[in-house]
């Protein structure tokens, strides 16, 4: 088995914004694109023209619709990836050392050339946050895009996660979760963010902003009360546009 | 086991190089910076620099890496073997492919040019399509905006200069109060997500008004999920609501619109309903300093809203009049259209009350001067912070252009558009219907058209027809029975060659339209209307289709002749100032497509073959005095081809490099937009950011651009006077007489005030046989049958149940797993259902595009796209059912003529599942099993 540290010299992850988030997969597929072609092995697609298309992705975004007991039914689009858990369960089940936490950054990797593709890893999280790699037979994971965030061949400004610099919306946020000062925290905590499914006790570092309250005008909303008429007629209309138009 | 630093490449090298470019996964047009390694895409993503996102990209475009690597990409020019229909080509070399188009096209020019029909999709292109098209002499041209969008584009043009999405766009950075009309989730799509970021971001409400609640909708802070088709009549409410409670802008109508200009209303006269006019054609309005009629831009004129004016014992009244009379009247009310809307009457008052609200209440300034067109002197700049968007969802409705005025009218009433936190024109627009073409159509054997083919008809004077009457064009654009039909209507062109209505055609050359699949109304008759042939001369019935895709569609089984384009990151284009710009609300913008990878098939770029065969048909302007070609390819026409002197298709880096929007064509001008990024900016000065149709400083900053040649300042038609010519023609005035039959609905729909009237199908016998309404939408993940063929985004929608609303899911005990038969009065469909209830209750919808036909697209015959997938397209027929009168009435806009998508209604009962979606067709060969020509 393998154990986590102790602590981490930072904690980097995602802010993901439940309010904004469109549900377009733009991050689901820049994740696929940058990830495809960089650390560890490719993410294989079966049958990518075939009858049951299926493939690796290190971030999905599913819609669930609630009907709240009073009002209008909403849809909620969730994106969900890895969350870099404190108290990752992935880690520590894992046999052979493969998958583990990093000391400096808090991000959950794969050593891919240790995992034996045994699946014990995505059993253990709750998340549902892995996929196995069917080409490759490695256990394939979100991995915060650490070839993009110190990357010295990029720009500085690039260097961040690839579903972060794509998000058309801004619903997605990286930075030290550990830091109270930094700007994501001060998003958690401006915002009332969440972790996801807390009880389980695995300290997700990633964070989720709830929706703001939809549908809550009332029809006598004090904001806006109903609209007063300025005449009964149409004499009287023209009346007060004749009047109107002289205060002009 | 522990924590161990494991050590990992931390600074990979993501590519060789980087080429800046333009997507085109779908119609937005966003900067992106493809990564090349080893000579082959690596990754997609979005240009930082770029006007249009920003640096962001959706999934369509991150995902452009598996359309350049599609195994559907055809490979080279086919020619038909088997029937049409069979998917039999043989592979032929370009010589003999342009040798045969020539052959079948060059006799058509001398004799009858009209006979070659050219229609060209999703064409982004259409300033050289056209062109080409117009020196060929055929007046059968347009793209595809007939079935997608031209209510909302015509209805803005015409009632303020501009519309929607690449015409104008809300204020996003000053903007308090977003309202969504019927937006899809494409269509300016980054643009709008990143907008509602920026709103989300800063706490303003957006109200999204959709009868399903998906995409940006499901993010809006409130939904109000209207019946289909009634949205005009929801916002007709809403200026009720707003004049009877005086919150509307009253010296912004004075000063900008129609409102004071004078109406003839006296019923026995010849002009009644058209505008009081001096000896130069100017409108005239009463001056409320003098009390005089004066011209509308006199300096120091006081328009006024209220008064009247007997001239010759007419009377004439302000148009602000007339309008008031209109909506002031009870059947507007809330309480009155509160259950046709599907809306509580409450919830009107209060989206009117919200709107006044914020309008009027919330008002900003910005201490800007600025100078207006009759040299009046702004200190400051004031702005209604409400802003609008719009799209299909309103206008692919029978009564869309009405809908639209409607909404441009609610937007000009509050007195927000071009005014800050409003609607922003883009440019070139604002443009009004007079700054546009008339519609050519012409024809004469050996010579080009006289002008451009689509434009703005102002009166009956300008519509495409015979003396006689009848249409000069296939589609029967410009005729009595769509007079304002400023994009075409390609949906009726096959329907129209089948039944030789006006007359037969000869050779029928498409491009990017998949017209025997998902882009027709009623699919399988389209497909009858390509394979019939006529039984005397077993020829058939549409003698000759060439058709130029870069993928293996539906419809490439039914051409005779393929020109095999090549995909957007193997070829040129440019995004023209002169066709539909990517230009920003403060900045003109343009830019290039470039081959950031050579092709690895025996394709061409559709334009530049284009280009070859004008030269070898010797077409004007594609050929020089000798005979030889003007132009080398696309890539060269885009820097040498000159509209008018000094104007060409790129703004940027003219002349010697540094001029821009006029001056000379530089060779070197692709080079440098390459090393720009692949686009061009321009920006407009802070004194001209808003009020740009009244704008001086604005109009002074057009006029150098080049984008017109002198200021060209108007007023905004609350009134549309060019809807009442037509009226009085249908009431027997003038030389141009519609046809008896269309009279009244000529009379009734072309009202120059907005009205709201039932989709035109509708009747109560409709009501009762088909109680629901079914709609289409596109997922934000895919731009038509392109995006539903890529293997990543397959993967997201690889196929579409239709959504049902809770209180139909339950009526007739609906499971999941479970399919349904939807019946409407043109036919039926099978296909799979889910339950949603955040939707319409009488609305049922799936996702468009997703249903593929087996064997196309070099998908698995077995794919879910072929034994799940549907279209609605099924259902929908080009005319509606017969009404008993002797006339057949065609399924569109009686305005416009734009496809009427959504006035489809329907009926739905639980259907045994059957083993694929029902109809079912069979299996297409692949054209990419040609064999070779062997001569």
């Amino acid at each position: 088995m393998t154990s986590l540290p102790e602590t981490t010299q930072r904690k980097l992850g995602l802010v993901i914004d439940l309010d904004t988030c469109v549900g377009c997969h733009a991050c689901v597929i820049a994740c696929k694109g940058w990830n495809d072609a960089q650390y560890g092995a490719p993410l294989s697609d079966q049958e990518p023209y075939g009858a049951n298309p299926t493939g690796t992705f290190l971030n999905r975004v599913h819609s669930y619709e609630i009907t709240p007991p009073h009002g209008q039914a909403q849809l909620v689009h969730f994106p969900k990836s890895c969350l870099h858990c404190e108290d990752a369960p992935c880690v520590t089940v894992c046999p052979t050392g493969a998958s583990y936490k990093r000391v400096e950054d808090g991000i959950v990797l794969v050593n891919e050339a240790d995992c034996i593709g045994c699946g014990l890893c995505a059993w253990a999280c709750p998340y549902g946050a892995r996929e196995m790699d069917k080409a490759a037979g490695v256990m394939k994971k979100c991995t915060l895009c650490v070839d993009r965030i110190y990357n010295e061949n990029l720009p500085p400004e690039d260097r961040e996660p690839a579903c972060v610099r794509t998000c058309p919306a801004g619903a997605r946020h990286f930075g030290d979760l550990g830091d109270p000062d930094s700007d994501v925290s001060q998003l958690v905590a401006a915002r009332g963010g969440f972790d996801l499914m807390p009880d389980l006790g695995t300290k997700p570092v990633n964070k989720y902003l709830p929706p703001r309250p939809k549908d809550q005008w009332q029809e006598t909303d004090i904001l806006a009360p109903f609209l007063d008429p300025i005449a009964d007629t149409p004499q009287g209309f023209l009346g007060w546009l004749d009047r109107a138009l002289e205060r002009l | 086991m522990g924590h161990q630093d494991i050590p990992i490449d931390l600074s990979p090298k993501p590519s060789d190089r980087i080429a800046k470019t333009t997507c085109y996964m779908c119609a937005c047009r966003c900067g992106i910076n493809v990564h090349i390694k080893d000579g082959r895409v690596a990754y997609i993503e979005g240009n930082r620099d770029h006007p249009v996102n920003k640096g962001v990209l959706c999934a369509k475009g991150a995902a452009g890496i598996m359309q350049v690597t599609a195994p559907s990409r055809l490979r080279a020019p086919l020619r038909r073997v088997g029937p049409r229909g069979s998917g039999q080509f043989e592979e032929i070399s370009w010589d003999e492919a342009l040798d045969t188009a020539v052959s079948w096209m060059a006799p058509l020019r001398e004799t009858a040019p009209e006979k070659l029909a050219f229609f060209t999709g999703r064409d982004q292109s259409q300033s050289l399509t056209g062109w080409w098209a117009q020196q060929f002499g055929t007046p059968n041209y347009a793209a595809h905006g007939g079935f997608c969008s031209v209510n909302m584009a015509a209805a803005g043009i015409y009632t303020m200069g501009g519309a929607f999405w690449e015409f104008g766009q809300p204020d996003w950075e000053r903007t308090k109060l977003l309202l969504l009309f019927g937006v899809a989730e494409d269509h300016d799509s980054n643009p709008i997500k990143m907008g509602l970021g920026k709103l989300k971001a800063r706490g303003a409400r957006v109200i999204g008004i959709n009868p399903i609640r998906t995409g940006y909708n499901a993010v809006a802070d409130d939904w109000i999920g209207i019946t289909p088709g009634t949205d005009g009549l929801l916002i007709l409410s809403l200026i009720h609501c707003l004049l009877r409670a005086g919150k509307i802008d009253l010296d912004y109508l004075a000063r900008y619109t129609n409102a004071p200009v004078l109406v003839d209303e006296d019923p026995s006269s010849p002009n009644h309903g058209l505008f009081l006019r001096d000896a130069n054609g100017k409108p005239l309005v009463m001056d409320r300093a003098t009390g005089q009629p004066i011209p509308f831009d006199r300096s120091g004129v006081r328009p006024d809203l209220a008064g009247s004016l007997s001239r010759a014992g007419i009377t004439h009244r302000p148009v602000f009049q007339l309008l008031a009379a209109r909506y002031l009247a009870p059947a507007y009310a809330p309480e009155a259209v509160a259950d046709r809307c599907g809306i509580p009457a409450a919830r009107i008052h209060a989206l009117a009350a919200e709107l006044a609200r914020v309008a009027f209440d919330k008002a900003i300034e910005i201490d800007q001067p600025w100078t207006d067109f009759r040299g009046e002197r702004h200190e400051k700049m004031t702005g209604r912070p409400v802003a609008m968007h719009a799209m299909r969802g309103i206008s692919a409705h029978a009564n869309g252009f009405q809908t639209a005025r409607a909404l441009h009218l609610l937007q000009i009433l509050l007195g927000t558009v071009e005014t800050p936190g409003g609607f922003r024109f883009k440019p070139p627009y604002p443009k009004p219907p007079e700054g546009h073409p008339k519609p050519h159509a012409t024809a004469t054997p050996g010579q080009p058209l006289k002008g451009p083919h689509l434009g703005y008809p102002l009166g009956p004077e300008h519509l495409a027809i015979d003396p006689d009457g009848t249409p000069q064009r296939i589609d029967k654009a410009f005729s009595w029975e769509n007079p304002l039909s400023a994009h075409g209507l390609m949906h009726m062109v096959i329907a129209n060659a089948h039944e030789g209505d006006p007359y037969k055609i000869d050779t029928l050359f498409l491009y990017m339209a998949n017209m025997a699949w998902n882009s027709s109304m009623s699919t399988a008759r389209v497909i009858e209307m390509l394979t019939d042939k006529d039984p005397e001369t077993g020829e058939y019935v549409i003698p000759r289709i060439i058709y130029s895709d870069a993928y293996a569609s539906e419809m490439v089984a039914y051409a005779d002749l393929i020109l095999p384009d090549t995909t957007y990151l193997e070829r040129h284009d440019c995004i023209s100032l002169l066709d539909r710009p990517i230009s920003e609300a403060d900045a003109a913008a343009d830019a290039i497509r470039w081959p950031v990878i050579p092709p690895d098939r025996d394709v061409k770029g559709f334009q530049s073959v284009l280009i070859d065969l004008g030269a070898r048909l010797g077409l004007p302007g594609f050929v020089n005095a000798d005979g030889s070609p003007v132009f080398a390819d696309y890539a060269d026409y885009i820097m040498r081809h000159e509209r008018r002197p000094g104007i060409g298709p790129l703004m940027g880096f003219r002349g010697a490099g540094d001029a821009t929007g006029r001056g000379a064509p530089n060779p070197d001008q692709i080079a440098r937009y390459i090393d720009n990024g692949g686009f061009f900016t321009h920006h407009i000065p802070e004194a001209a950011q808003y009020y740009k149709p009244w704008n001086s400083a604005y109009q002074d900053w057009a006029v150098d651009l080049g984008l017109y040649d002198s200021p060209q300042p108007y007023l905004f038609n609350l009134y549309l006077e060019p809807l009442r010519r037509f009226q009085l023609a249908a009431d027997g005035h003038g030389e141009r007489q519609p046809p008896d039959h269309l009279r009244d609905r000529i009379r009734t729909t072309m009202d120059p005030l907005p009205i709201w009237y039932p989709p035109l199908g509708e009747d109560a016998d409709t009501a009762r046989d088909f109680p629901l309404h079914a709609l289409t939408q596109r997922p934000m993940a895919m731009y038509h049958s392109w995006g539903s063929q890529n293997a990543w985004l397959r993967q997201i929608h690889g196929h579409n149940p239709l959504y049902l609303p809770t209180n139909i899911w339950e009526t007739y005990d609906f499971a999941e797993g479970d399919w349904a038969r939807l019946t409407s009065p043109h036919g039926s469909i099978t296909a799979p259902v889910a339950h949603m209830a955040a939707l319409n209750p009488s609305t049922v919808w799936t996702w468009n595009a997703i249903g593929k036909r087996k064997g196309a697209w070099a998908l698995d015959p077995a794919a879910p796209e072929a034994t799940k997938g549907f279209l609605l397209n099924h259902l929908i027929h080009e005319l509606l059912p017969p009404k008993g009168d002797g006339h057949r009435w065609a399924n569109s806009d009686p305005i416009t003529g734009q496809a009427a998508w959504f006035d489809l209604r329907v009926r739905i009962e639980k259907a045994a599942p059957p083993a694929e979606v029902q109809p079912n067709f069979p299996p297409l060969a692949s054209p990419l099993r040609a064999p070779k020509h062997r001569p």
